[in-house]
């Protein structure tokens, strides 16, 4: 019982690691983007876990008051989730713009074609 | 997803990932989150994916590499990390320090000071009306970033391919 209040953390950093491996593992670098933004929704849900309270509603206020989760976490990850997609779109544009210059998006044939060069 | 050969399948399964953790912060009372989550998250970048996919080709070429440093570096990574939380808060806790700072004054004083009865929008338009302009501005530069990669170059490509026909 006593891991298990924790469970949280767990599911997260299992996710989270998942992404890390994909990132360093996999040569492909679509595959390392995917990667990546998994690892950064693993980093959403351990801010929004955190502002969990058990037994509060959504930070929405009611008129008849009650217990709220913490609506500071949710406004940080709002931000996030957009600055998120934006980096995730100028990644893809460099993998488009790598894919044309080197005619391939998998990273030990760039390596290559760079040593050659 | 890690061991998928087809990028296709790959990016569905991303879909599906960022659909799910939609509910998840649904679920964690973050609604402002999941919806945002499954609007840009499941469907913008999906979009994203795709249209990259369809540029670049959408199979991943078979490496012999050997897995072992790399799952050794994210074993102990998860290990360390694991450790970190015994001194974490529980999870729903509501005597989390978190919950004792700043929080409790925001939702106090929001409905008086702004108006709005949903706490995130009062705190994301109102208290920290600049940090999303500066988030836009974010938004701005990668906008301005993808364009000046992708498309100033088609132009170009575009003028050469006239010169040649001339």
């Amino acid at each position: 019982m006593a891991l298990l209040v924790y469970y949280n953390y767990y599911v997260v950093f299992f996710l989270m690691m998942a992404g890390f491996y994909m990132v360093i593992a996999r040569g492909n670098l679509i595959k390392k983007i995917v990667g990546l933004n998994i690892f950064q929704n693993s980093v959403f849900l351990l801010y929004i876990s955190m502002g969990k309270v058990s037994g509060g509603t959504a930070p929405i206020l009611l008129a008849e008051g009650g217990h709220y989760s913490n609506p500071l976490p949710h406004v940080l990850i709002l931000t996030a989730i957009v600055v998120g997609i934006a980096t995730t779109a100028l990644g893809l544009a460099l993998v488009v713009r790598i894919k044309e210059a080197y005619g391939s998006v998998e990273e030990d044939e760039i390596y290559a074609q760079d040593k050659d060069a | 997803m890690v061991r998928m050969r087809s990028l296709l399948a790959v990016v569905m399964l991303a879909g599906i990932y960022s659909l799910i953790s939609a509910g998840l912060f649904l679920i964690m009372d973050a609604v402002d989150v999941a919806f945002t989550e499954a609007a840009v998250g499941a469907g913008l970048s999906t979009v994203l994916l795709l249209g990259t996919l369809a540029l670049t080709g959408c199979r991943q070429v078979q490496r012999q590499h050997s897995p072992m440093l790399p799952l050794a570096v994210v074993s102990i990574t998860g290990v360390v990390l694991i450790w970190g939380t015994q001194d974490m808060p529980h999870f729903g806790d509501p005597q989390a320090p978190v919950h004792h700072h700043v929080a409790p004054r925001y939702i106090e004083a929001a409905p008086k000071e702004v108006g709005v009865p949903n706490i995130v929008t009062a705190v994301l338009a109102s208290y920290r009306g600049f940090d999303t302009l500066g988030e836009t501005a974010v938004v701005f530069t990668a906008g301005v970033g993808v364009l000046a990669l992708l498309g100033i170059r088609r132009r170009r490509r575009a003028g050469e391919h006239k010169e040649r026909q001339q």
